[in-house]
């Protein structure tokens, strides 16, 4: 059995992407994420590796941009203002069809906001964050455990891709210290024969870029990366079903609150109530068939999220407003209690009693 | 006898820049380095925003477009990985010296080892001739209708001088090129930027004082001759900082 050491979730990314390959970090400082940082910036070196403060989130991502165009392995991380200012870089790399790994440890916003944990950045890591027609892969984790495994999971999907994979993640799980298992497969090798490497006078040149004049090839281009974000939709959706045989409601929460609401069904079976979780790993590609399926059979669905009720409107996209959802939230860096969401719980089980 | 062809470093590919524009002679200096130093199988260039935001088509060796100011850092990237590789920035005044002043000020605090070639030709020239951050005072353009008021928006910035003063830069210089004998001292400049590269010395920069007949409304002959009357003598040709020479 693989060995567990204890971390803070936000070190069990850093050193995930390290065993996933990863050798070059760019980051900026920020609450509260800083640790991935101080990580990459003690390990690195030791490891022929590259770690590098840069100026700003811009500089940051792209520097990110110029790894990757060169076929490496590449990340930065930083939490919800900061990914704003990345915003430029994320649709340039989606433009350009270069892997990253982004990682949104996320804090209450919008503005400066605060430093205490949100999901207030559903919308923009969801709907890609910058301008023009793209997606990123967007993972959630929910334990220290899925911050590690879905950083490595993130660069394979990346580079198989050709996509940013952004870690969504929260101040909560990015704080807290679990036992994690940080046994990785060796990392999967992708033939990158885009990459600018250098000629080496062996080949035509290689070049890498965003910009298409001719309206009718730059069409053609957003149709076909459509084409493969399809092909993510269809092979790459991750998501948690947990007592959702029986369900007649049903509780659709990720990361922090998707914890909070676990132990929210579990008191609510405990008083008899036919209740269960669907707990989307991947926000995109959102779990929509779950959704659509669970739609058929359940009576309403509770949205659980640190937002304004964001991820409640894909439930509704994805559920064609079958069935009603109700939004159960803590905004500002405020999180939902297993009693506020126990208490949703009943209120929606209250009509058949 | 072949007394003249194309570099190596070059496409065949037909430039898409105004007539007069000197972007052309640049390009061609940029090339020749290249080729003289045998590097163009190692060299990756980084295009603009700009006028020479299509310079990927123009040379030879493996190129890539960054998003506008952001060239140092894109550079940065790709030095870091692959630091054997010969990596260039390719910027005009306003990329390098506006939108992407930070990018700049901290590649070059760093002596981050690439070169940057900095095309100021005072304006936006793709953008069809706005006030650029080295439009001079008193310059017309279409954001400046009544002349450059440095009361309103400063004066015009030296980059050469201003980053002087960092500690980071190993070659910080300028040259023109609207004179044989100017273009001949660019070509000099431009090829031990690339140098300095090759010998792992660092930062390099080239600032090209370069013409615009177009946006300045000039004939060709006429804004070759405001180089020497109007830019000059506001940006004084000549090196400003060249670690190598004082140790030597």
């Amino acid at each position: 059995m693989a060995e567990k050491v204890l971390m803070k979730g936000n070190e069990a990314i850093a050193e995930a992407a390290i065993q996933a390959g990863c050798r070059h970090y760019f980051g900026y400082p920020i609450t509260p994420q800083t640790e991935i940082a101080a990580y990459m910036a003690k390990r690195m070196p030791k490891i022929g590796g590259v770690f590098l403060q840069a100026e700003s989130e811009i500089a940051a991502i792209n520097m990110v941009y110029g790894v990757s165009a060169a076929g490496k392995r590449v990340m930065t991380s930083s939490s919800s203002p900061g990914i704003s200012l990345k915003g430029e870089g994320l649709s340039y790399l989606a433009g350009s069809d270069l892997p990253a790994l982004v990682v949104n440890v996320q804090r209450g916003g919008p503005g400066l906001g605060g430093i205490q944990p949100s999901q207030a950045d559903y919308f923009q890591a969801t709907r890609g964050g910058g301008h023009g027609d793209y997606h990123m892969i967007v993972l959630a984790p929910a334990s220290v455990q899925e911050m590690a495994s879905l950083t490595v999971k993130g660069f394979d999907l990346a580079d198989k891709y050709r996509m940013t994979a952004m870690i969504l993640a929260d101040g909560t799980i990015g704080q807290m210290m679990e036992p994690v298992s940080l046994e990785v497969e060796p990392p999967k090798v992708y033939e990158k024969p885009w990459a600018l490497t250098g000629t080496k006078m062996a080949r035509k040149h290689n070049i890498v870029t965003s910009l298409f004049l001719q309206p009718e090839a730059l069409e053609k281009l957003n149709i076909e990366r459509y084409a493969r974000y399809r092909i993510v939709e269809e092979n790459e959706v991750m998501y948690e079903s947990f007592q959702m045989e029986d369900a007649e409601i049903c509780v659709v929460a990720y990361g922090i609150t998707a914890r909070v609401s676990k132990n929210a069904v579990t008191a609510a079976r405990a008083k008899g109530i036919r209740v269960g979780l669907i707990r989307p790993i991947t926000l995109w590609p959102f779990p929509k068939a779950a959704l659509a399926e669970a739609a058929t059979r359940v009576k309403s669905f509770l949205s659980v999220e640190m937002s304004m009720g964001q991820m409640i409107e894909d439930i509704e996209l994805a559920t064609r407003c079958k069935k009603p959802v109700t939004l159960v939230n803590r905004v500002g860096g405020m999180i939902p209690t297993p009693e506020q969401v126990l208490s949703a719980i009943e209120q929606a089980a209250g009509g058949d009693r | 006898m072949i007394v003249a062809k194309r570099p190596n470093s070059l496409t065949a590919t037909p430039t898409h820049y105004c007539p007069g524009c000197t972007h052309g002679i640049i390009h061609r200096l940029v090339a020749e380095a290249i080729d003289t130093l045998g590097v163009e199988g190692r060299t990756i260039g980084v295009a603009p925003v700009g006028c020479s935001v299509l310079a990927y088509n123009y040379f030879a060796f493996d190129m890539i477009e960054a998003a506008h100011g952001r060239a140092p850092a894109v550079a940065t990237g790709l030095k870091r990985a692959e630091p054997g590789n010969i990596i260039f920035s390719y910027q005009g005044d306003g990329d390098l010296a506006s939108i992407g002043m930070a990018e700049t000020v901290h590649a070059a605090a760093r002596n981050e080892n690439i070169t940057i070639i900095f095309v100021n030709n005072a304006i936006y020239g793709m953008t069809g001739g706005q006030m650029a951050p080295t439009s001079l005072p008193g310059q017309v353009t279409q954001t400046s209708p009544y002349g450059r008021d440095v009361t309103q928006c400063g004066y015009p910035i030296r980059v050469c001088e201003m980053l002087s003063q960092l500690e980071g830069p190993e070659y910080l210089t300028r040259v023109a090129v609207n004179s044989v004998k100017n273009v001949n001292t660019a070509k000099k400049a431009i090829e031990k930027a690339f140098r300095n590269q090759v010998e792992g010395k660092g930062f390099s920069l080239v600032e090209v004082l370069s013409g615009c007949p177009t946006n300045w409304g000039m004939t060709p002959q006429a804004a070759l001759q405001w180089i020497d009357d109007a830019m000059i003598p506001y940006y004084p040709l000549g090196v400003y900082k060249d670690r190598s020479a004082k140790e030597a």
